[in-house]
Formats: C-alpha cells, structure tokens, sequence
C-alpha cells in the first residue's frame, strides 16, 4: 500500500546537519497500523513526509507502487492521502459545515453531516454551523479534525497523536471512536500515539526512536518490550 | 431604470425590482422613484440634496431602501439623508451605493446620513459599497454616518465594501446617552491601487452604554487601508473595537486605536491583528485537496463572511 525507501530528513543545526529521520525504510500494507516511540523521535517529520508538507533530504515514497515522493500536498491528497494534524487549525469564519463540505469535496445536506459528525460523537445541530476557532474546546477540535478525514474516505488516513492535549473523559470517548473506525472504515489507517489502548488494538506497531525504525511487528512482539524497557530517570524512580 | 441600473441596484440592496413598503431610489443625482407608507415618511430636502426619513413612534417591523446609483462617468454627488426614528421603533434601514463607471472621469458619492433615534428605539442599518466598470475613471465614495443614540436605543450596522471602489474614507460619528448600544461590522476588501480608510469616534456618554465595532479587512495588491478608531468612556460603559486583517502581496494596512477612560467604571478594550494568511491554515486545507489558490480563496470567502 504505502512503501517508505530509504527516508532520510536533515535540518541545519548550528551550521551542523542534523539528522531527524535516518535511513528509515517501511511497508504499509495492514488495516490499523500504530506509530509509537519517544518524543522526538521523528515520529510526526515522517507523517508530515508522507503527506508532502516536508520534502525528505532523500528517499523515496510509493503509494500503490507509484512514486509520489515529487507530488506536492494536493496532488498527494487527490492521490488518496489524509492527515489529521496534532495541532488542529484555526479559522476565522469558515465553520464545521464548510470545512467537512471541503474534506468531502462536495455540496453535502445536513443529514450528511449530521451522519459524519455523529460517528464522532458531536450533535450537528450544535456544531454544523461553529467557527472553527477557539471558542472550540481541545477535544471537539480534535473530533472536527477526525471528521474531516472520514468525511474524505480516502485509502489512507494518517493521525497525528489525536489523543494529544485533551482531556482523560474525551479521551474515552476517542478511543471508542478509532476503535468503531477500524472495524468499519475501509483502507487503512496509520495513527501515531503513545496510548496504550490505541497501540491496543494495531495490526502492527512500528517503533521510532532517534530518527529510526527500532523494532516493527505485532503488538504481542513489540508491547511487552517497549512497556518493560521505559527508560524512567531514576531519581523519579526513587522518589516513586 | 436601465439593465445597468438594475444591475446596481441588485447589488447594493439586493433587489431585483422596485420594493415594497417605504423606499428612495436615487440616479446619477436625481430621484428616480419613492414611497412613503403610514409609518414611514420621506421627504425630499428643499435646502440641500438629501431626504428627511421620518418614523413614527413604535414603527415596527418595516423597513426602508435607499439605495443611490451612478451609472454616468464622472457624475459627482453628495446627499445628505437624516433619519428621525421615533420612540419604541424597530426598523430595518437598507442603504447603499452602486457605481457603473465605463469612462475615464471620475465618478463620486458622498453620502451624510445622520441619525436621530429616539429612546428605546432599534435599527438595523445595512450599507453596501460596489463598484463597476470597464472604463479609467475613479470610483470615489465618501460615506459619512453620524449616530445619536438616546437612552435605552441600539442600532447595529453592517458596511461592506468589497469591490470596485478606488477610494474611500468612512467616517462615523456616535454618541450614546444611558443604556444605548451600538454594534457595527465592518467587512472591506481592497485590491489593486485602492485606499481606504475608517475613521471612527465614538462618546459613549451614559452609564450602561456599550459599543462593540468589528472590522475584518483583506488588502491585496498594492492597496492601503487604514484603520482609527477613538473611544471616549465618559460614563460607566464598556467599549470594545477589534480590528482583524488579512495582508497580501504588497499591501499595506495601519491601525491605530485610541481608548480614553474619563471615568473609573469605564471599561475599553482594543483588540487590532494584521498579518498574512497562516500558513497552517492553507496546508490544511491543502491536505483536503485545493490547491494553494483555492484554499486561499476559503479562507479570505470565511474571513469576510
């Protein structure tokens, strides 16, 4: 499905080249894959390479066998690619109806929408007509962004930690929705997260750590390794 | 009325036709239709150009189109329009200005409209600024509203400028006696060489008065526009302006606020942002499949909604 050869991502640091992705190679070929690893690893630079909004230093991308790595954003999108930003984006002026008609690509009635924002558990009569703007709470956001990706249907959506900066009851409520996602949507999904219970229910999880793959497999391989080996300081140990 | 007329006409007031209820279409200088009902009255100035509305006391739910068209090149004109509204009165008051100019003179509208509202009474003012035309000639409108609220009376206001109009300069004027409020809305998009300019002063005088102005402006090209804005807070009131634009190209946009307290209550807030199109915000909907110019489109189209 998705074919990563060879990435390699360097920035200038301090007139040095520093290497945020290294060599990393991967095959995308499962329904749910989970993206896992510690805080700047490079987790997000790879999603943000497949979705064209970074240009890799080297490597090579190929969706369905073909070469997307010389596709800009929208060709990419038209191509079947979706991605779910961390930081959902603010509008002023445009609201959850013209945003979700965007994504989808055309004119859509209430009842459409309506059926898009209840599969992520928003009432479109309270929200179809919101600014996406800050009068917006952490975790609607989060739900607006996820709506936009399913209201696209593409073959593959990708989702940048969407359990990050919301609250522990949203939460719960998220994690029912990727779970409801996987068993219903079509294509594939490839999340990036830290939680557990979305690592829970991957096909595969791919560990990024220092700009490479560490380890790839099921979650029987990679969950009791990566739960046991938690480098944790040990003055907070003690102090625990 | 001629196609260009009508043409004009849809576009300031969003008719198609004469309308109903009271109305004053005004041409290249000139009256071309009018209708006064029971409530409302209209009647023509004898000392200047211009026309007197007059709404007696609890007028509710009518409403009044003034609409004024220029389709000659280089006509220049000035109107001078006052509106008494009575008290307990609620109106809507549609106003606006269409400039076909397809020659190479310049074509300019100052209107001074001036309005009276009596205690408790409530507009709705709605003015549309647009201009057209094939030819050289300057499209030049100065729109002047001059507001007095007394006690316990609101008016809102909607002024959009979007396209066509060279220069303008947009002057408003209020005062509020106790529990009067005032709300406006600005929307103005500039493009090419155009200048425009809001200049507003308000003296919130009463207790309990408030003011809110919101301005959303685009300047593309190499367009200017200027915001200034005075509040004096003589009374315990609360004021707030915010003044929001999008710049493009080699656009230029200034804005400077002026909040004066002359009373301990009084509570005054400017909020002002000028900046390009995030870039975020034209990934994003990049990532949904328009291309750069069509996500840009989106996003001045919601700005400006």
């Amino acid at each position: 499905m998705l074919e990563l050869r060879n990435i390699t991502y360097e920035v200038e640091d301090n007139h040095d080249n520093k290497g945020i992705l290294k060599d990393v190679s991967l095959n995308i070929d499962e329904h749910f894959v989970a993206i896992t690893g510690p805080n700047g690893g490079g987790k997000s630079t790879l999603a943000k390479i497949i979705a064209g909004i970074i240009k890799p230093t080297s490597g090579q991308i190929l969706l369905d066998g073909e070469d997307i790595t010389d596709l800009d954003i929208t060709e990419r999108a038209k191509h079947g690619i979706s991605y779910a930003f961390q930081q959902p984006v603010h509008f002023k002026g445009l609201t959850v109806k013209d945003l979700i008609t965007i994504a989808a690509g055309k004119e859509m009635n209430v009842s459409e929408i309506c059926e898009i924002l209840s599969e992520v558990g928003l009432c479109a009569r309270e929200y179809i007509d919101r600014e996406i703007n800050g009068s917006l709470s952490g975790g609607e956001l989060k739900r607006i962004e996820i709506a936009m990706i399913t209201a696209r249907g593409t073959k593959l959506s990708i989702f940048d930690e969407p359990e990050a900066g919301i609250d522990l009851w949203s939460f719960n409520s998220l994690i029912k929705v990727f779970e409801k996602m996987r068993d219903e949507i079509q294509g594939t999904i490839l999340i990036i997260s830290h939680q557990e219970r979305i690592l829970d229910i991957a096909d595969k999880i791919v560990v990024i750590a220092d700009g490479r793959v560490k380890t790839i497999g099921t979650k029987e391989d990679v969950l009791p390794e990566l739960l046991h080996t938690a480098e944790t300081c040990q003055t907070l140990v003690e102090k625990i | 009325m001629d196609l260009v007329q009508k043409n004009l006409l849809e576009q300031v007031a969003g008719l198609h036709e004469i309308p109903e209820g009271a109305y004053n279409i005004r041409a290249n200088g000139k009256r071309v239709a009018g209708n006064s009902t029971a409530n409302i009255e209209i009647v023509q100035k004898t000392d200047k150009d211009g026309i007197d509305i007059i709404i007696k006391p609890g007028t509710v739910n009518e409403s009044v189109h003034i609409p004024v068209l220029l389709s000659e090149s280089g006509m220049q004109d000035s109107v001078y329009n006052d509106f008494y509204i009575g008290e307990g009165a609620d109106v809507t008051i549609v106003a606006g200005c269409g400039i076909h100019n397809c020659g190479v003179d310049t074509s300019k509208h100052d209107g001074i409209h001036t309005f009276y509202l009596e205690k408790n009474a409530k507009v709705r003012y709605v003015e549309r600024h647009y201009g057209e035309g094939d030819g050289n000639g300057e499209n030049i409108m100065n729109p002047e509203t001059v507001v007095h609220l007394k006690e316990g009376a609101h008016m809102e206001m909607e002024t959009t400028q979007i396209k066509g109009i060279d220069s303008t300069i947009r002057v408003t004027r209020g005062d509020l006696a106790e529990g009067a409020s005032l709300e406006i809305h600005e929307k103005i998009m500039t493009h090419g060489k155009q200048y425009a300019k809001t200049d507003f002063m308000v003296d919130l005088n009463g207790d309990n008065s408030s003011v809110n102005l919101v301005s959303r402006s685009v300047a593309k090209g190499e367009s200017k526009q200027e915001f200034f804005s005075i509040m004096n807070g003589n009374g315990a009131c609360a004021g707030h302006s915010e003044c929001d634009a999008i710049i493009m190209d080699h656009a230029c946009v200034t804005a400077s606020p002026q909040l004066t307290a002359n009373n301990i209550d009084a509570n005054l807030i400017h909020e002002a942002a000028i900046g390009k199109i995030a870039g975020e915000q034209l990934i994003k909907l990049m990532t949904l499949g328009l291309t750069e110019k069509e996500a840009e489109e989106q996003i001045i189209n919601g700005f400006l909604k």
